[in-house]
């Protein structure tokens, strides 16, 4: 009964010193939450990449990067998170989703939806996750964010912090995105003046019409 | 204990409000639309002209059977309508009614880009319903429910961001608070570009060759029976009071109002959201559809330069004579 009690004046103790100053061992209700939303968009991220079904890789692509919204939420980077379910949720998903159902998305599972490249792929993973996790903690180390005082991740902080500290990064990005935009528009007029004339466009078709005659041969016949 | 109950109500006022006014649109629009092409529209239903129509039409969707189909992907097909409708409910919560931090769900720090990102979630739930549908109708309605949305959401994106610029904060109440009556002519390509974009994201007519039933059935939706079909069809008129708040408070000046005591700043967002609405039903009823091509270029040769323009305009007045 004794020990109980002291066990719990001991538990007391290290709440109130936690309150202090923060420790791994007493975490709040917003360290666990942001731990376990972690989990859950790395297990959707390691579906994303492992299931057989291509648009249900796109969906668990959804979730992780919901996921991502929700931890940069809880970091009290509101506009980041935002920005973040507008651009890539709403955005590149659909995008990719788009290019899916035009090309082709079979429901159930795609027997080659895999690559002889997976080693490869995974190491190069491992490898830029390691560095990633490495700068991030060794930039951070004992940073804690102050959730009671003011918020730190406003739009009005963001903003001034991209456009006075982190203006040239964020202009040589832009530059980035444009190079880009235009070697996008380039490659794509290239293969449209190539198929311009038409001739090659019949020969492109021409195969393709036979076959299809074919198998309308073989079906007649069966 | 008060915060607790605080939000309790607050979320209860939102839910009451997110089941009741789209079906106050819903039925609006079977009158509107009835009396304009010289009909009665509903008349049995509750007694008095109908107004229990839109119950009686739930009553009925509760009723069906609800079917997936054979060869359909099972669970996607059946998680679609609740991702096309909870995006509007979320958005709801953040747009504000009246003056003060008591009349919206909640206030948000950078509110136009919660709505304009969550209203773009929605979109995935025509996705999904139109790739597990298993059906070539509903393939093709998705794929222009997605070729629609990437065309209309840059030129609302740039008209919300000419706003923003205008009162200098992304925050719906923020807006609210720094808007005069003058913004009015200033934005008014702004708010024509971000209404007509918002009634393509909603697939109304004249923009719905998503739904284009001469052409591709009802589109993503066509395998949809029952409850699953009301939702969708909810989400659609959920849509609808969405898109015309956000109008409201970006573009009209949401609880400002020419004359009026101070309390009765809800009583004029109510009032523009309402017109909105008269004005989304009405181009149903006098508007052909667009051709998917026509609407492509309508989006991108029209209201993208339209839209770059009204920004260039507010950042030129915001900077000369501000």
């Amino acid at each position: 009964m004794s020990t109980a009690a002291t066990a719990g004046a001991l538990a007391a103790g290290t709440a109130h010193r936690a309150a202090e100053s923060p420790g791994f061992l007493s975490p709040t209700g917003v360290e666990i939450t942001f731990l376990l939303v972690g989990l859950v968009t790395l297990g959707a991220a390691v579906v994303t990449v492992t299931t057989r079904q291509l648009v249900h890789a796109a969906l668990w692509l959804v979730v992780a990067l919901g996921g991502l919204a929700v931890e940069y939420l809880l970091l009290t980077a509101e506009f980041i998170a935002w920005v973040q379910v507008l651009i890539y949720v709403g955005s590149v998903v659909v995008l990719l989703l788009f290019g899916l159902m035009l090309t082709r998305a079979p429901i159930g599972r795609s027997p080659d939806a895999d690559s002889g490249n997976r080693w490869v792929a995974f190491t190069v993973a491992v490898a830029a996750a390691a560095a990633l996790v490495w700068v991030v903690v060794d930039a951070f180390r004992t940073t804690w964010i102050d959730l009671d005082g003011a918020p730190s991740g406003t739009t009005e902080v963001t903003g001034a912090g991209l456009f006075q500290h982190w203006v040239l990064p964020f202009e040589a990005l832009s530059v980035l995105l444009l190079a880009a935009l235009v070697g996008a528009i380039v490659l794509s007029r290239k293969a449209n003046g190539d198929s311009a004339p038409g001739a090659k466009d019949a020969a492109g078709s021409g195969p393709a019409a036979g076959a299809t005659r074919a198998r309308r041969d073989q079906e007649g016949a069966r | 204990m008060t915060d607790v109950l605080d939000v309790a109500l607050r979320l209860l006022v939102v839910f009451v409000v997110f089941l009741t006014f789209p079906l106050l649109v819903g039925q609006t629009e079977h009158k509107v639309m009835a009396h304009m092409q010289g009909r009665l529209g509903p008349m049995y239903a509750g007694g008095f002209h109908g107004w229990a129509q839109l119950i009686a039409d739930g009553v009925k969707f509760a009723q069906k059977e609800d079917v997936v189909p054979a060869g359909a992907d099972r669970r996607i097909f059946q998680l679609a309508p609740a991702v096309a409708l909870l995006p509007y409910l979320l958005v709801l919560l953040a747009i504000p009614i009246g003056p003060g931090e008591g009349a919206v769900g909640q206030v948000l720090d950078a509110g136009v880009f919660f709505v304009l990102a969550v209203m773009g979630v929605g979109v995935l739930g025509s996705l999904m319903a139109g790739w597990a549908s298993a059906n070539k109708f509903s393939l093709l309605g998705g794929l222009r429910t997605a070729a629609q949305l990437l065309a209309y959401e840059l030129p609302m994106l740039l008209t919300a961001a000419s706003v923003a610029m205008a009162a200098g904060t992304v925050s719906l109440v923020g807006i609210l608070d720094a808007f005069e009556w003058w913004w009015l002519p200033w934005q008014i390509t702004g708010a024509l570009v971000f209404f007509i974009a918002g009634l393509a994201e909603l697939q109304r007519p004249p923009f719905d060759m998503p739904v284009a039933d001469s052409e591709i059935i009802f589109g993503a939706y066509t395998e949809y029976t029952g409850l699953r079909f009301a939702l969708f069809l909810l989400a659609e008129y959920a849509g609808i009071v969405v898109l015309c708040g956000l109008t409201t408070v970006l573009f009209l000046g949401g609880w400002h109002g020419p004359w009026g005591a101070d309390g009765l700043g809800w009583v004029w967002t109510l009032l523009k959201t309402a017109v909105l609405a008269f004005v989304v039903i009405w181009l149903r009823v006098s508007y052909p559809r667009l051709r998917e091509d026509q609407l492509q270029k309508f989006a991108w040769t029209l209201l993208v330069p339209l839209a770059l323009a009204q920004i260039a305009l507010t950042g030129v007045v915001k900077v000369v004579f501000l």
